[in-house]
């Protein structure tokens, strides 16, 4: 992690710790946003997600730690002096004002002159002209949203805070909403913290995701590494899909050999995070070929089973296959090349080693997985 | 299953009698009543003269009473607001689990009558209590001064009265507030006064219009505060006029004619004061 040098305008947050009484909710946090970035805190719900942005905006105060925006200090700086903004989850427009004066007040609060055109112009990047004049309760769930950010931007905040801002919206309105939401944060350059539980909001529009987990980050990086290559456990189940496999080393050389039940693959060095030699050895259900028994194998890695399950859902079709040792591993054959698996089946799972990952046998296997959702 | 369209009419029904019966019925009374011929009484019986001039007698004598009800009601409803507003307050957002028993208290006089009560405040404000003795001590009041049988006392019994008719309707419309809402404005820019100027206050103007109403339009027509703490003409109010033309003098026309202009007076204000704080100009 970066040390605290000249930064310029990033946020830096500094062994930021948050403690309710004796539950920790926010544990020695450290990290670099840069500015301009879109970046993403991604975790279930109790992660502590939500408690490390409402620092940030200065709505809870730190038990430890520090906020730094570039050069500046603003851990303990009240709420309303901090060149920070925030959408609220619930939005939180002011019922009693119109749009026009919901998109104003931070405007007005700071004295600033010629509010009219700012408000018009931001109004109109949100794709609201002709809305100044109605009442918030007039206006439909994305609409409201799109005032909510509106009413932030035009603070022209050093850093743009978002707490769960789709999560009230039906699917179609959210990836409306996500591409908007990333057009604009391209077309303004403002660094943009977005706090979410959804995953495929967050690989949407971040540029860079942290997995937050009990008060901690798992791993950061870009949506594609933290997909392709995940570290823990529980960022492999929480992104996406993983079967994770038990295995033991049995040999070093330029990657490494790992025996899974009596089945030799291998995995590449760069995607193993640990010196151990007992693994769990990672693979994405789309990664795997299925071929029936008697086929060629298209891959390196291969492991046998009996296919129990099968369920076409259009783009693709999921399979479970069982392997000898009873565990169910899971498959997506895109629909173009079909197998012909049926259930019942014997056939052979192959996949590239460049496309295995391994973790630390240390961790629970099922560490992200199911994690029930705190949809609001 | 079909709509029994008579049933909600039907539902009404027994409301409409008991409007017709005991609020309708003695309205036309009363307005016939303040037409008959002033010269008439209970013994001789009352003729039906159609005396408008009733009305223009009644004000022409009294309209120092009516001022003095509607400057006393006015008054106390303003001292209410200013006691009640932070009694609500921090009852709907500082009060944690207190809460239920604070609410109790609010409404916790109601449990001994009102006529009990005020004379209570007469102890209170009497010549020879601890308050007063108190006040001359710090020479706030001469050494010959009074509370009771002053506007002071009027106005304070008023208050202490209906203060829970203010603050009922203020903690509800307070406790409504999204706290989110204050943060959200703190977010842009407003200090902690900025925001409760801006945001809390506006949004609690409905508890304000309901409080402020239930505390003028009965304060109007009190006659027990200014019989009680007053003791004396120079505090009487149109409701002691109106209850001594009724009961002592036996003045009904009279009487019926000050009801009449006491009820419209009320309306007058009030539809003025809703409009006004429907377009937000008494903020």
């Amino acid at each position: 992690m970066a040390q605290a040098e000249s930064v310029g305008g990033d946020l830096q947050l500094v062994h930021l710790t948050k403690m309710f009484a004796t539950f920790t909710a926010v544990d020695d946090l450290n990290l670099v946003i840069p500015k301009g970035s879109f970046f993403a805190l991604l975790g279930p719900s109790g992660c502590g997600k939500t408690t490390t942005l409402r620092m940030v905006a200065g709505l809870e105060e730190p038990t430890s730690g520090q906020i730094m925006i570039g050069e500046k200090d603003i851990s303990f700086e009240r709420p309303y002096r901090r060149p920070v903004n925030t959408v609220f989850q619930s939005y939180a427009l002011f019922p009693h004002l119109d749009i026009f004066e919901n998109v104003a007040f931070g405007l007005r609060r700071r004295k600033v002159k010629e509010v009219k055109s700012q408000v018009e112009a931001i109004l109109s990047l949100v794709e609201l002209d002709g809305f100044a004049r109605r009442m918030p309760a007039q206006l439909s769930g994305g609409q409201q949203q799109r005032v909510a950010l509106a009413r932030a931007l035009i603070n022209k905040p050093e850093v743009l805070l978002l707490d769960e801002p789709l999560g009230a919206l039906d699917l179609k309105l959210r990836r409306q909403m996500q591409i908007e939401l990333k057009r604009i944060q391209v077309e303004v350059g403002i660094t943009f913290v977005h706090v979410t539980h959804d995953q495929e909001e967050a690989m949407t529009m971040a540029d860079t995701i942290a997995v937050m987990n009990g008060g901690k980050v798992e791993q950061m990086g870009s949506p594609t590494e933290l997909y392709e290559n995940p570290r823990t456990t529980f960022v492999a189940n929480f992104l996406g899909q993983s079967n994770l496999i038990s295995g033991k080393v049995f040999e070093r050389s330029d990657d490494l050999g790992v025996e899974l039940y009596g089945n030799r693959i291998r995995v590449p060095r760069s995607r193993t995070s640990s010196n151990s030699d007992s693994l769990w050895v990672g693979v994405r259900p789309e990664k795997i070929n299925i071929t029936l028994a008697d086929r060629p194998i298209p891959a390196a890695n291969v492991i046998p089973g009996v296919v129990t399950d099968a369920s076409y859902i259009g783009v693709s079709t999921q399979y479970l296959v069982k392997t000898a040792w009873s565990e169910e591993l899971m498959v997506f054959e895109q629909n173009l090349l079909n197998s012909g698996a049926r259930p019942g089946d014997s056939v052979n799972l192959s996949w590239d080693p460049a496309h295995t990952f391994a973790l630390d046998a240390n961790q629970d296997v099922d560490a992200g997985v199911e994690v029930p959702e705190a949809d609001s | 299953m079909r709509t029994r369209r008579w049933l909600p009419y039907a539902l009404l029904i027994p409301g409409i009698l008991w409007l017709a019966i005991f609020f309708i019925a003695p309205m036309f009374n009363l307005g016939a009543t303040s037409l008959y011929d002033p010269n008439g009484s209970l013994d001789t019986g009352y003729r039906m003269t159609f005396h408008v001039a009733n009305y223009g007698d009644a004000l022409s004598q009294y309209y120092p009473q009516f001022l003095r009800s509607f400057s006393y009601a006015g008054i106390a409803t303003i001292s209410a607001l200013i006691i009640a507003y932070p009694l609500a307050y921090a009852i709907a957002f500082k009060s944690g689990r207190w809460k239920n028993f604070l609410l109790v208290l609010v409404i916790a006089p109601f449990f001994t009558s009102f006529l009990v009560r005020t004379l209570a405040w007469t102890a209170i404000l009497g010549d020879n209590s601890t308050f007063v003795h108190f006040l001359h001590t710090i020479h706030l009041l001469g050494p010959q001064g009074r509370i009771l049988a002053t506007p002071v006392a009027v106005i304070t019994g008023l208050t202490y009265n209906f203060l829970p008719f203010m603050t009922l309707p203020l903690y509800a419309s307070l406790e409504k507030i999204d706290p989110r809402l204050i943060e959200a404005s703190s977010d842009l820019y407003a200090s902690a006064f900025t925001g409760f100027r801006k945001v809390t206050v506006p949004l609690s103007l409905p508890g304000v219009v309901a409080g402020t109403l239930l505390t003028f339009i009965p304060a109007s027509g009190d006659y027990i505060n200014a019989t009680l703490l007053g003791q004396g003409a120079r505090t009487s109010m149109i409701g002691n006029v109106i209850d001594s033309a009724f009961l002592v003098r036996l003045a009904y026309p009279l009487a019926a004619a000050l009801s009449f202009m006491l009820m419209a007076a009320i309306v007058g204000i009030v539809i003025f004061y809703i409009r006004r704080a429907g377009t937000e100009e008494l903020v």
